[in-house]
């Protein structure tokens, strides 16, 4: 684990929201190519975090690097340029465009080369090339016609990855990636992770516990917005504090 | 389909332009005006219906370039368009970058109000100056034309040539719009009004995109607004009232967004709509009203929206969004 690189950290990264403070001093690293799940009860600040990491919200204090930058104060969509990339809570997908439509508007950020103004957009085959491999990488089992806002809630959280995967991020920031999922569609759905964590580092943050203990390679526990611990699946479940905050109140 | 919309879009043009042939100044006229409504519909269309930017202060671009025209015609001489077409429509997307500078940090209805207010205040700028003819507007008793060193090689005073003239900007507009949709450009307006948030996470610069759009639609509705002088020769404060915005608002609205086709039929319409109207009664915008209402609860999606739902109906076939 040493030898690996720090792909990204946080140092004493918080968030206020007025007398509140969502997220205190968080100080978190994620090494390139580890899953790194991010967990705690209800209202522990982990999408106030993720918000933080992605540029959503401004931070009211601390520092953020990515990729050997100091990233702090970065927007949304230079930080998706830098190679961080994310999901969100409720699905975002592009809901009045086809299926292969939100894949396209991903994967054309890969080529920002010339592109003309009069020139149809299918008409580029490296995007059209991109756009087939990535769904290669997904099990959708809808028509790539459809609409995205018709096709089921399972298959938008997946359409959100494979978003995800056209972009081809260095980090891939997930919140809740099986939230609203079937059995069937989590199993699937961690399958594709697992795959996926071979070339992406991911953090995700996640209340299904099986699929946490399952994926994650190192687990970040957040209670009341502080770091309660941080560590291998192994010993985070041993630790006595978080067995008494969180795992042992389920 | 696809050869099928290109044979009906020829058949229409081929249509409009054998209207000179009536020999009828009116008419042709008339369709002149018609025309330019369709560019100044469609230019809106392109912030409306493609990036979701409802903008109530389109006029102010239509109006930059018809006083541009006018004041560098009354006031330096100038007769031709191929000096003013130029100049008009560059001060129109100048005018359109400074104003969505000021007002694309705004959304939804604070951008409704932006924009609305800032068309108002070049309003009461024009309205109260002696330079700009007050509420008199400026009236050019000078007729445009088309010339290179001494040649002539146009002359607007003609009904019919202006015509044509009017008749290749409108197509070249509607040509160039329905590229620029299609283009990975156009596929990115659409991206950021479906899901703005989604664009920013994807590392779209959105506010960029958004301006940009901004200002080709400002620089075409100053196309309109330089040729709506050549018809009329007259720029007065009405055409940079809030209601000329919100008239090509309506347009665009009746017609079907994002269609540009819809808001070419909604400008034709609604100007029927109002003329046939206004002849029957003085109580007109009762009639305007009713039926701008009734179309906007009744047809989402505009007329086209509804022609397309019924050929779903009739033919069971899928409206391609």
């Amino acid at each position: 684990m040493n030898d690996k690189r720090v792909l990204m950290e946080t140092q004493a990264l918080s968030k206020n929201f007025g007398s509140l403070a969502a997220v205190k001093d968080v100080s978190i690293q994620v090494f390139e190519g580890e899953i790194h799940a991010i967990i705690g009860p209800n209202g522990a600040g982990k999408t106030t975090f993720l918000n933080l990491l992605s540029g959503e919200l401004p931070a009211s204090n601390g520092v953020l690097h990515f990729d050997g930058r100091d990233v702090t104060g970065w927007s949304p969509d230079r930080l998706a340029r830098a190679g961080m990339g994310r999901s969100f809570q409720h699905s975002s997908v592009f809901e009045d465009l086809s299926v292969r439509e939100n894949v396209r508007l991903g994967a054309q950020t890969q080529f920002p080369k010339s592109f003309g103004l009069f020139r149809p957009a299918e008409r580029y085959a490296d995007v059209g090339a991109r756009v087939a491999a990535v769904f290669g990488e997904v099990t959708l089992d809808s028509s790539v016609a459809a609409r995205a806002g018709e096709i089921s809630h399972g298959e938008q959280r997946q359409l959100e990855i494979a978003m995800l995967l056209a972009i081809s991020p260095k980090l891939m920031l997930l919140d809740e990636p099986t939230s609203g999922m079937s059995r069937n569609e989590t199993l699937e759905l961690i399958g594709i992770l697992r795959r996926i964590s071979t070339k992406h580092t991911l953090v995700l943050v996640e209340h299904d516990m099986d699929v946490v203990f399952q994926l994650a390679d190192r687990i970040t526990v957040l209670v009341n917005g502080s770091v309660l611990a941080s560590g291998p699946p192994a010993s985070v479940r041993a630790d006595s504090a978080v067995r008494t905050a969180y795992l042992g109140t389920e | 389909m696809r050869s099928v919309t290109v044979v009906a879009a020829a058949a229409i043009v081929a249509m409009l332009a054998a209207i000179p042939l009536f020999d009828s100044p009116y008419l042709t006229t008339h369709f002149t005006r018609i025309l330019i409504y369709m560019i100044f519909a469609m230019s809106l269309d392109l912030l409306v219906g493609y990036c979701g930017l409802v903008s109530l202060g389109h006029a102010a671009f239509f109006g930059i370039a018809a006083y541009t025209t006018a004041v560098l015609s009354a006031k330096a001489g100038m007769a031709n368009i191929l000096i003013g077409l130029p100049l008009s429509m560059l001060a129109a997307a100048i005018g359109a970058l400074i104003i969505g500078l000021l007002t694309l940090r705004t959304a939804g209805i604070y951008f409704i109000m932006a924009t609305l207010a800032f068309a108002q205040m070049l309003h009461f700028l024009v309205n109260d100056s002696d330079f700009f003819g007050g509420s008199d507007g400026i009236l050019l008793l000078t007729g445009f034309r088309a010339t290179i060193g001494n040649i002539v090689l146009l002359d607007l005073g003609n009904a019919a040539t202006r015509f044509y003239i009017v008749l290749v900007a409108t197509v070249a507009t509607f040509v160039g719009l329905a590229l620029v949709a299609r283009s990975p450009f156009g596929r990115i307006l659409q991206g950021i009004k479906s899901n703005e948030q989604r664009m920013r996470a994807l590392g779209y610069p959105v506010a960029r995109y958004k301006l940009a759009c901004f200002v080709i639609g400002g620089t075409l509705a100053g196309l309109a607004g330089h040729l709506y002088v050549t018809l009329t020769s007259l720029a007065d404060p009405s055409i940079l009232d809030w209601l000329h915005s919100a008239q090509v608002l309506m347009m665009v609205i009746i017609g079907g967004l994002g269609t540009l086709i819809g808001p070419a039929v909604g400008a034709f319409l609604l100007i029927e709509l109002i003329d046939q109207s206004a002849e029957l009664t003085e109580h007109w915008k009762l009639i305007v009203g009713v039926v701008v209402i009734s179309v906007t609860l009744f047809a989402r999606g505009g007329l086209v929206g509804l022609a397309l739902a019924l050929r779903t109906r009739m033919f069971g076939l899928r409206a391609s969004a």
